[in-house]
């Protein structure tokens, strides 16, 4: 491979700013050109479904800056790639020379063919759910807005409606499938978080086919089911999920499938030209998510710096987290499996609590869960599913976190007591020293102290100490052991 | 209860109902919270009663009540011990054969070598006297940039860390009173219960008051079983945790806006690297969950008065500064440092860690805190000491660094070594016990022939705590007196005493004093106008005013309990902000190490173990190395309750007996390291270092457990 001076990436989203900053710790004299077709700097768009719920402000979701000697053209987008020549044209008409070129170009919202919908113009109050110019749109709607209607029961929709909930408006969820976020959920999952948004002021509506967005002088005012059925909104979001963005690389000849092709090293058919993020497809899957974005990044910088021109992406575990306030799921892995000689499969429904757990474990190892509600077992089952690690002997566990470590600490009678338990740790005073301390003529808890040293250390043991001298004073254990 | 009246040499005749005993009121000779103490001398033996001093407020653990054992202890040293050739046993010698010896070898290794030829290696347990005396035989009489002490092993991240947000370092800024007064406190990686029982005191005050408690480990310790939350933390993520809790508090509005504009810089910066600590990515980081991550911050954020307090557990590791520095951010976004009531600090370990980081035993400071490569503070120093600066060596390495190096044809030849046990402690110590071995020369003062004074070529027995006078500064940044209960017995000497005999032999014997006032004296000069200024502390004023807080710049200025109430210590008095990035540990783990290790204290034994493992109803409390291990791994390996198991390293291994527990998570193992030979748990621990502070990785690396198939076989050493 010839040396790389020159990065050029396009895309300044969540994936071309970690790598722009992947890059520059690698290689310190590289020259790294970062185009963004959005104006502004950097965001995190994970965030955005806060941004629309008022937890965060614009603000609170700017990324790091990628750090000196970036050169960063935003505003600007890229129109073409020449792979013969190595350059990059774009619309304020410059051409960039590149050693490796990196798409990052991410993905764009999918609007799908409805009756009033027309993508390159939008009716008023409708907006996609991609952008902070979107968020931006959505809440600029939302002013003086009642009824919400959220086209699509994914994760977005999902967050987006929670979100306008938050906000005081009225939310109903039309999903055209038979049970919310369905590639991750089971339908039992499905029914129990329809129950918990219910609660949280969205409704839920399945199998909900949309068949026109009906305005009145440009504004939207209603949606029109299959069947006739009108939902009035004077809000419409539509998130029936993302397509990447592909076209540049299509029209410089790459190969592109659902995405633009890549191999484990992130390259596509033309060795100098790399992809990650949204817009790339590996091992036939386009991930859609910033983990896997961000590990692809890593191992571009890698290979393109030559930090460890051997890097490999070995393909992402998925895990999917809503993040909507008073709503705790995740989900992950193979979750819509029955019980059957391979998979064992572990359950525990409270719909009145909101609570939906599943586990499937293949082999000793855990390959799907759906952790819904109360969920204090989710930090160690998404650590279980990432490394692949044997899962507890007790399975119970998994599911229930009190049955982990939380070593019970219940105030035991004295009498309860074996007597060779210690009850002072800090001066490593057992029950019997303390009874024997009694024995010898120490008759208060003072005398005890001073005899035996307990409660002297951390004092966390006094109450213990007390409640055995008053054992030792309401029965005698010489009188009691001879009744015994 | 109202301290003794001093008398000349510090010991006082008891109250007249007494039986004629002599006592001292000084402080246990153990950790940093330095308990006060009562020793009363009989014709048999030495007892301790606890004093109600501000630390211990009338408690001891049991190391404290055991502590006068050593002091008649039958593996006590009396006499120098010479080893005649390399390969030959140590004998009994003479002091002056001995001392003879010790500065004939320095000036023969100097001279064929060079004066960085000789090392020094001192200890957070030395008084400020003796840290302050080594740091001045290395640099004057010896000449060399090679010393440093056991203090980078413990303190050194969480000092880097906080002189980069406050521009000085000191463990607490704020009296411990503070602590049980808060409505929430969070502690990251302490477990105090079992390092610092009387500790505990304060934390129990603050709960019944109403306080919360969130303790962040990945053990359910005696401390976390206390929590009102428990955080139970992956190895070697808290700093991401930090970040994450710091997001949270951004998106929740918890930040305290006016602090920040008025009392801090660097904020932006920060608000965009923890951006990208979304709740969700942080629970996958760290595996604590979303809603323990929202409740804790809550907690702290709705707290009047609130407190974040760290130790070894978040600074062990290679990128401890950094998170460290995470929590400060966290402290400061909420409003915490300089805020009466609420803070930043951090639990020093050892008994005199804060002194012994202060007075210039560490490779690049001089006395007062002060940066040994800075031309004023050289000036200054080299007034004090009467030498001319240029003479002064400049920045020598940090303590793994020089272990690394011992006996190397680059490094030193000779290690003097005081009050440090290091191929126990150091990381890594079978390569730090090699290095150790290939020296031509050392030399140890010990109180015990510890396993490192074991492989010197002279051995001088030192005297103890309750044997001297000196101060120590504990970890609320008190300076407090050590006082002596009787003499040393016959043939054992103080490490002043023996530095300055050394001294004199090197030609300059009229700059060293043995006398631990007119050792003070001359650091109270040195120290003057530097960061931890101990200029206006007087041995009269400690014992009138139960101790007196640094910095206290004059006789008639009160000291300083609580730092930073108007401003930091930065140049524009402002604390900074340090934008710092999760990093994964040093050494993950694979197959063939399937679980993280992680390393400690028990109640029961201090430090290398040097001392407690020779008071016998500590030994007899925890007798030998144990490992703890879940449930579900000793089922997995087949390992029963006290079956010996190998824990094994790409470095080392070490045996230790299983202890199966489920208050350790079933990815992690836990091993205390207070124990040499087969069960050393730093023949495990991997040195990879902290770029700042140059911390070891001691709270994690990969490992494996096999089961040992012998059960006879011993593991003490």
């Amino acid at each position: 491979m010839t040396a790389v001076n020159r990065v050029v990436v396009v895309g300044y989203g969540m994936a071309g700013a970690r790598l722009a900053r992947e890059l520059r710790a690698r290689a310190r004299d590289l020259r790294i050109i970062v185009f963004g077709a959005e104006r502004y700097p950097a965001y995190n768009r994970v965030l955005l479904s806060s941004v629309l719920a008022g937890k965060a402000d614009e603000g609170d979701i700017a990324l790091a800056e990628p750090t000196s000697r970036v050169e960063l053209r935003t505003g600007v987008t890229v129109t073409a790639i020449d792979p013969a020549d190595r350059t990059v044209t774009t619309d304020d008409g410059t051409v960039t020379r590149y050693d490796a070129l990196v798409l990052a170009t991410g993905s764009r919202a999918w609007i799908p063919p409805v009756d009033g919908l027309d993508p390159a113009a939008l009716p008023e109050g409708v907006a996609v759910f991609r952008t902070l110019e979107d968020c931006r749109r959505i809440l600029r709607a939302a002013e003086g807005a009642r009824r919400a209607v959220v086209l699509g029961g994914g994760l977005l929709g999902l967050e987006a409606a929670r979100g306008l909930a938050l906000r005081g408006l009225r939310v109903e969820v039309l999903h055209a499938m038979g049970h919310l976020m369905e590639r991750q959920l089971d339908p039992g999952a499905s029914r129990v978080l329809t129950r918990t948004l219910r609660g949280l002021g969205v409704s839920v509506r399945l199998n909900a086919l949309t068949e026109a967005v009906l305005c009145d002088q440009g504004r939207v005012r209603a949606v029109r089911l299959a069947g006739g059925e009108v939902v009035e909104a004077d809000l419409l979001v539509v998130a029936c999920g993302v397509r990447p963005e592909t076209a540049l690389a299509e029209a410089a000849g790459l190969k592109v499938d659902r995405g633009v092709v890549v191999d484990d090293q992130l390259r596509t058919c033309d060795p100098a030209i790399y992809a990650i993020g949204d817009c790339a497809e590996h091992d036939g899957t386009v991930y859609g998510l910033v983990a896997p974005a961000w590990e692809q990044a890593r191992v571009v910088a890698d290979v393109i710096t030559g930090a460890d021109p051997r890097a490999r992406y070995a393909g992402s575990r998925v895990v999917t987290r809503l993040k909507a306030t008073g709503v705790d799921l995740a989900a992950m892995g193979d979750t819509q499996v029955e019980e059957d000689e391979e998979h064992e499969v572990l359950q525990f429904v409270d719909p009145t609590r909101g609570t939906y757990k599943k586990v499937v474990i293949r082999d000793d190892r855990l390959v799907g869960a759906i952790l819904l509600g109360e969920n204090a077992t989710v930090g160690t089952v998404t650590q279980l599913f990432d490394r692949s690690a044997p899962v507890p002997v007790d399975r119970r566990a998994l599911l229930f976190a009190d049955l982990r470590g939380q070593a019970a600490r219940t105030v035991e009678s004295p009498v309860q007591i074996p007597d060779r338990t210690t009850i002072c740790q800090c001066n490593s005073v057992t029950k019997s020293a303390i009874t024997k301390s009694w024995l010898a003529g120490a008759r208060s808890v003072e005398d005890v102290i001073k005899e035996t040293r307990a409660t002297t250390g951390c004092g966390g043991c006094r109450d213990t100490v007390e409640g055995i001298v008053e054992w030792l004073a309401a029965s005698d254990p010489q009188t009691t052991g001879s009744c015994s | 209860m109202k301290p003794p009246q001093p008398t000349i040499g510090g010991m006082v005749q008891a109250a007249d109902h007494l039986a004629p005993a002599l006592e001292a009121a000084t402080h246990c000779p153990y950790c940093a919270l330095q308990c006060g103490m009562v020793l009363r001398r009989s014709e048999a033996d030495v007892t301790v009663q606890p004093r109600n001093f501000p630390t211990n407020r009338g408690g001891l653990c049991q190391k404290g009540w055991t502590s006068a054992e050593l002091l008649t202890s039958a593996e006590r040293l009396t006499t120098p011990l010479a080893r005649p050739r390399k390969d030959a046993d140590l004998e009994p010698v003479s002091w002056a054969e001995a001392l003879d010896r010790v500065a004939a070898e320095i000036r023969r290794i100097r001279a064929a070598h060079g004066p960085d030829a000789v090392a020094v290696f001192g200890g957070g347990g030395l008084t400020n006297e003796k840290a302050y005396t080594l740091g001045k035989f290395a640099r004057v009489a010896l000449g060399t940039a090679n010393i440093d002490y056991n203090g980078r092993f413990c303190m050194s991240s969480a000092a880097a860390a906080g002189i980069r947000a406050f521009g000085v370092d000191r463990g607490l800024p704020f009296p411990l009173a503070d602590i049980a007064e808060a409505d929430a406190i969070l502690l990251a990686g302490s477990n105090v219960a079992e390092t610092m029982p009387p500790f505990m005191r304060y934390l129990t005050e603050a709960k019944r008051r109403g306080g919360a408690l969130i303790v962040v480990d990945p053990r359910h310790t005696p401390t976390a079983q206390q929590a009102t939350l428990h955080l139970r933390v992956t190895p070697g993520t808290d700093l991401a945790l930090a970040n994450g809790l710091l997001h949270l508090a951004i998106t929740e509005g918890y930040l305290d806006k006016d602090y920040i504009a008025r009392r801090t810089t660097g904020f932006e910066e920060v608000r965009r690297v923890v951006a990208e600590y979304w709740p969700e990515r942080t629970e996958r980081i760290t595996g604590v969950p979303v809603a323990q991550q929202r409740e804790a911050v809550r907690l702290l954020a709705e707290a009047e008065r609130a407190m974040i307090l760290t130790a070894r557990g978040a600074e062990q590791q290679s990128k401890g500064t950094d998170t460290v520095s995470a929590l400060i951010n966290l402290a400061l976004a909420l409003g915490l440092p300089g805020t009466p009531g609420s803070g930043y600090g951090c639990l020093t370990g050892q008994g005199n860690g804060q002194g012994g980081r202060e007075h210039g035993q560490k490779a690049d400071q001089l006395p007062g805190y002060r940066r040994i490569d800075d031309p004023a503070a050289r000036a200054h120093v080299a007034r004090v000491w009467g030498v001319d600066p240029d003479s002064l060596p400049g920045p020598g390495v940090s303590a793994y660094e020089l272990l690394d190096a011992l006996g190397t044809p680059a490094g030193p030849k000779a290690l003097l070594l005081f009050g440090s046990n290091l191929v126990v402690s150091a990381p890594h110590a079978r390569h730090v016990e090699e290095r150790v071995r290939s020296l031509e020369f050392l030399a140890v003062a010990d109180v015990v022939l510890s396993e490192t004074a074991r492989l010197a070529d002279v051995v001088l027995p030192a005297a103890q705590w309750a044997e001297e006078e000196g101060t120590m500064t504990n970890l609320e940044g008190r300076v407090l007196r050590r006082r002596r209960l009787h003499e040393p017995p016959p043939g054992v000497r103080t490490d002043l005493e023996i530095i300055a005999a050394l001294a004199a032999r090197l030609g300059h014997g009229a700059r060293f004093s043995a006398e631990p006032r007119a050792v003070f004296e001359e650091l109270r000069r040195a120290s003057a106008g530097g960061p931890a200024d101990y200029s206006g502390i007087t041995y009269e004023r400690i014992e009138a005013e139960d101790g007196v807080f640094w910095p206290c710049p004059a006789e008639d200025h009160p000291g300083t309990p609580r730092m930073f109430l108007d401003r930091f210590a930065t140049p524009d008095g402002r604390a900074r902000f340090v934008p710092v990035e999760h990093r994964e540990v040093a050494e993950d783990l694979d197959a063939a190490h399937p679980l993280y290790l992680t390393t400690g204290r028990v109640l029961h034994h201090y430090q290398s173990g040097a001392q407690t493992r020779r008071v016998k109803p500590l030994l007899d409390a925890v007798p030998e190395p144990f490992v703890q291990l879940h449930p579900d791994v000793a089922e997995r390996l087949g390992i029963a309750e006290d079956d010996l198991v190998r824990v094994v390293s790409r470095r080392g291994e070490a045996t230790a007996r299983a202890r199966i527990t489920d208050t350790i998570r079933d990815d992690t193992v836990f091993l205390p390291f207070h124990w040499g030979g087969a069960g050393r748990a730093n023949s495990v621990t991997n040195p990879a270092l902290d770029p700042t502070s140059r911390m070891p990785e001691f709270k994690v690396c990969a490992v494996r457990l096999e089961k040992l198939e012998q059960a006879d076989a011993g593991v003490a050493p």
